[in-house]
């Protein structure tokens, strides 16, 4: 391809991305160093390029770090750092325990059966999310189907109190990602070959542990990819904990979501969306690596 | 791998797909309740759909969203296709590594962190919230969606073809368009898919780039699932499951449809030999 | 140096000092980073000339091949297509083709359409481009088949469209990647002929890149062995076999036997070699230094073992037996010398029972003449 086409093709995308992704990150970082205005925008300085160097410069002296230490001094946003992060690693966890049974029974389901048992695994994932969660309301509610069952089965007398607790937030993530830490699984397992198993079962390995030291350790990719897949966002999450969670569920995600739309609190909405960031950088770019190496161990 | 199907496999799928399956299916035929009291069983009913019908706050909405999705699945397509193609084959440029994590940073963002960021920018920049900031949020996450989509059926693309197109007099724009693009189709046409339902879908980022005018279906599903659970949502739920399942359903029967007759193509020629 | 004769026809313009090449490489070199994948290499290939490139996988033939196409640029070097520089032409505007390893067939287009393809970018008339498809499909007796799609052919099919498709622009150059190495075993031997005849019928200029030596000797006029980005020697297949000029040539061609030693004397077209197992009289036109370490390089059906030594005049090499098999139409011997060398011979079993019996650990004479093989540099 010509010089011109190539810087083309590359350029759109990355002109796209630079002005829609990155830039506005460093504007909201930039808005956590400013303080809280009654104002259209709610936030003081407001940089105007008109004004000329000095101008710039004077304002640049009006940024405070404020907001920062103001997410210091009030426990509630390091308790929803800290809750969040704990609630994703449980899920992540759960999620995993539930996947990788699932993706271990589709890898080995027949050649056949296989690409159908992938498709209802995506299925979910293309319908709404949102639908999903508003799923669970019906059934985990105090009068809701699953306390009806439980009921007419005799296994309690007075209905459990689920929705609004953080294990309602639990069983919400777990479903709602589960597909996301299947297929990596599953793409994983169903590349293995049978015959290492039974080499190593042939040289005296127990079905069990040829597992262990075979399978599991072979499919470890997949499972760093699920894991990403699902931790990563659910740290950031906001309508599970939202709808399904109580009072005592802290989450960043909703905290922020409060902070910017009940509260009106641009700035600290935008210092606690950096620390999240900082919070995720680390797995992202680790997600960010592997993605791009598999992608070019494909080619 | 292929082995034998234990019990225990099976039982993991069977419960791996119920526990993925049930939630939907209750939430479908309580859409068909007659009674307004969500958990208590009425007898079957359509009223709840006439009832979504005469909602007219709903089905502005409902316009709103397909127009946004329409449009920015559309640009994520073209966006999302040109990143691929930048990524695959061009394995050495100018920050290339920034290109590439900014592709593949959005697919697990936190969206309230997008949200938050993309309406800074709107804001920064003084434009005003309507149905075309929607449209430009979702273009932009849903073009990596898009990307990495087209680019693993890009990873395979046997580039001899191109260079074929082009041994045999084909400029390279235009082999590209006459041979890669109808070859990589399909995994276009997926990730168009793809950028349609998440832009279906969304509820954070519209939150936060919309403005007065412009509410989307799920922002207005969500302000009414606050107040609780009602049958008339069941059956705007049951109508988006419906759309998005036989759309996916449909596209992956035409696919499997044209492998089978591919491969019964493949098993003639053999034997013809 | 005696002549080796070109069995297919009399067709040598390579040894015609006037003759103007078709292509004419000079000095190319093409590095990919630290990597040199072509080194300085230069070569003439003549009109109407089959021309094989050889050698093993990463050897640089195949990058040398892309260059012609146009898909690789040299850093340094020209090469000329009948008189004109190729430099900066796009691999679409060269008046060459190309027959892909991969066939690189069309997927979404029929076999018609993939024929015709070349020809629609040159804006040909609708009705001529209909009917030199239809020249090329008979050509390729796939006539029957135009209007299949590639995936409902069989290998051996979709390799004649691929040889339809490249022909169809009457190129002055059909380039070949490894044009045989998707068929099985049968199949390759059949279509080697096919293309030879073809290319002869046609009166076209091939260039084939290919690592199966057998395929090399079979089709081309001339063999280039190449290794390392550079071309170890280019001369007919009975030339490359027969005469080859370095061990790394023989011993990429068939197998060899090398005898090692020190020149002992070397006069009128004889050089004496002393090695461990004792004197080999090589015919040799260089005259040598005496002391300089060579080798006499003899191909194993070149020697005969026999439990007699041999007469005056021929080489004799005492050995053991160490291994032998019998394959049918020959008796593969493994003959260990005192050195502990294995020396490998082949006879061929002419007479249905032969006058002498061999087993294990026989004390037995190799015996092979002084101008059974080529003396080499060490």
């Amino acid at each position: 391809m010509g010089a011109a086409r190539k810087w083309l093709v590359i350029a759109v995308p990355y002109l796209w991305l630079l002005v829609f992704f990155l830039v506005p990150f460093f504007i909201v970082f930039k808005i956590s160093f400013s303080t809280t205005a009654l104002s259209i925008p709610p936030y003081t300085p407001v940089f105007e390029f008109t004004e000329g160097v000095a101008g710039l410069v004077d304002k640049a002296r009006q940024l405070t770090l404020d907001n920062y230490l103001w997410l210091t001094q009030d426990p509630l946003y390091l308790r929803s750092y800290l809750s969040s992060v704990w609630i994703a690693f449980v899920s992540t966890l759960l999620t995993l325990l539930i996947g990788y049974p699932l993706a271990y029974g589709m890898a080995r389901a027949s050649r056949s059966l296989r690409p159908l048992l992938v498709m209802l695994v995506i299925l979910p994932f293309w319908t709404s999310f949102l639908i999903r969660v508003y799923a669970w309301i019906g059934i985990l509610r105090r009068e809701g189907l699953l306390n009806q069952l439980l009921t007419w089965l005799g296994v309690i007398d007075a209905p459990l109190t689920i929705i609004n607790t953080n294990t309602a937030v639990y069983i919400g993530i777990v479903y709602s990602y589960l597909p996301f830490m299947v297929l990596p699984l599953y793409a994983a397992l169903e590349r293995m070959d049978e015959s290492l198993i039974e080499a190593a079962q042939d040289l005296g390995c127990t079905r069990l542990q040829a597992f262990w030291k075979i399978t599991f350790p072979l499919s470890l990719p997949g499972v760093v990819a699920g894991s990403m897949l699902v931790f990563i966002p659910a740290v950031g999450e906001f309508v599970i904990p939202d709808l399904l969670g109580g009072s005592e569920t802290l989450m960043i995600g909703k905290t922020l979501w409060v902070e910017f739309f009940s509260n009106r609190d641009w700035p600290v909405a935008s210092a606690v969306a950096s620390i999240l960031l900082l919070i995720l950088v680390v797995p992202i770019v680790l997600f960010q690596h592997q993605q791009s190496r598999q992608s070019e161990d494909g080619r | 791998m292929n082995g034998r199907w234990s019990g225990f496999n099976i039982v993991s799928v069977v419960v791996g797909f119920t526990f993925l399956y049930l939630p939907i299916v209750l939430l479908v035929i309580y859409s068909f309740n007659a009674s307004r009291l969500v958990t208590v069983w009425g007898g079957f009913s359509t009223q709840w759909y006439g009832e979504m019908l005469r909602n007219e706050a709903l089905l502005a909405a409902a316009s709103v969203t397909f127009r946004v999705a329409l449009v920015s699945a559309t640009a994520a397509t073209v966006l999302g296709t040109l990143a691929a193609v930048a990524l695959t084959r061009f394995m050495r440029f100018r920050g290339r590594l920034l290109f590439s994590g900014m592709v593949f940073a959005p697919l697990v963002m936190p969206e309230v962190i997008t949200g938050l960021s993309l309406l800074l920018l709107f804001i920064a920049i003084d434009l005003d919230r309507t149905i075309v900031t929607v449209m430009l949020a979702h273009t932009t996450f849903s073009m990596c969606f898009v990307a990495v989509v087209v680019q693993s059926r890009l990873v395979t693309f046997d580039r001899s073809l191109e260079e074929a197109a082009q041994d045999l007099g084909c400029p390279p724009l235009k082999a590209f368009l006459t041979v890669t693009l109808p070859v990589i189709a399909p995994a276009v046409i997926a990730g168009w898919m793809l950028a349609f339902t998440l832009s279906l879908d969304d509820l954070v980022i519209a939150s936060f780039t919309s403005g007065s005018g412009a509410t989307t279906l799920p922002m207005r599903i969500y302000s009414q699932v606050r107040l609780g659970v009602t049958p008339e949502i069941n059956a705007v739920c049951t109508v988006l499951i419906a759309l998005v399942t036989t759309g996916v359903v449909a596209a992956s029967i035409l696919n499997k449809r044209s492998m089978v007759r591919r491969e019964r193509a493949e098993r003639m020629a053999f034997d013809e030999r | 140096m005696k002549s080796l004769g070109n069995i297919r026809r009399s067709f040598s313009p390579w040894s015609d000092p006037d003759a103007r090449p078709m292509i004419a490489i000079r000095n190319v070199t093409k590095r990919f980073g630290e990597f040199t994948a072509v080194d300085d290499l230069s070569v003439d290939i003549h009109a109407r000339e089959f021309f094989a490139l050889l050698g093993a996988s990463g050897c640089g033939k195949s990058t040398l091949l892309r260059m012609l196409a146009g898909f690789e640029a040299p850093n340094s070097g020209t090469i000329v297509l009948d008189g004109v520089d190729l430099a900066g032409i796009p691999p679409h505007r060269r008046p060459l083709n190309m027959m892909f390893q991969s066939y690189a067939l069309f997927p979404h287009m029929s076999v018609a359409d993939n024929v015709a393809f070349g020809l629609k970018q040159e804006k040909m008339a609708k009705g001529a481009i209909a009917e030199r498809v239809g020249q090329m499909l008979k050509l390729v007796k796939l006539d029957r088949f135009a209007g299949r799609k590639p995936h409902q052919l069989s290998g051996g099919q979709r390799q004649r469209v691929a040889l339809a498709r490249a022909l169809a622009k009457q190129p002055k150059v059909l380039l070949l990647d490894e044009p045989l190495g998707a068929l099985d075993k049968k199949l390759r031997e059949e279509t080697q002929f096919e293309l030879t005849d073809l290319q002869y019928d046609l009166g076209l200029t091939f260039v084939v890149v290919t690592h199966d030596q057998e395929e090399a000797m079979t089709m081309a006029d001339r063999i280039a062995v190449m290794d390392a980005g550079r071309i170890c020697q280019v001369a007919t297949p009975a030339e490359v076999y027969e005469a080859p000029n370095s061990k790394f040539v023989a011993d990429f061609i068939g197998s060899i036997n090398l005898f090692d030693g020190e020149v002992a004397s070397s006069q009128a077209n004889r050089t004496v070699i002393a090695g461990p197992d004792g004197s080999v009289v090589a015919e040799d036109p260089i005259e040598r230094s005496p002391g300089t370490s060579l080798c006499f390089a003899v191909r194993p059906e070149k020697i005969a073992v026999s439990h007699e030594p041999p007469a005056e005049g021929t080489n004799g090499i005492a050995g053991e037996v160490w291994d032998l098999a019998y394959l049918g139409d020959m008796t593969i011997f493994h003959v260990k010398l005192a050195s502990g060398t294995v020396i490998k011979a082949s006879m061929v079993n002419a007479a249905r029972s032969s006058r002498e019996v061999f087993t294990y650990h026989d004390r037995v004479w190799l015996s092979f003449s002084p101008d059974a093989g080529v003396v080499l540099e060490r």
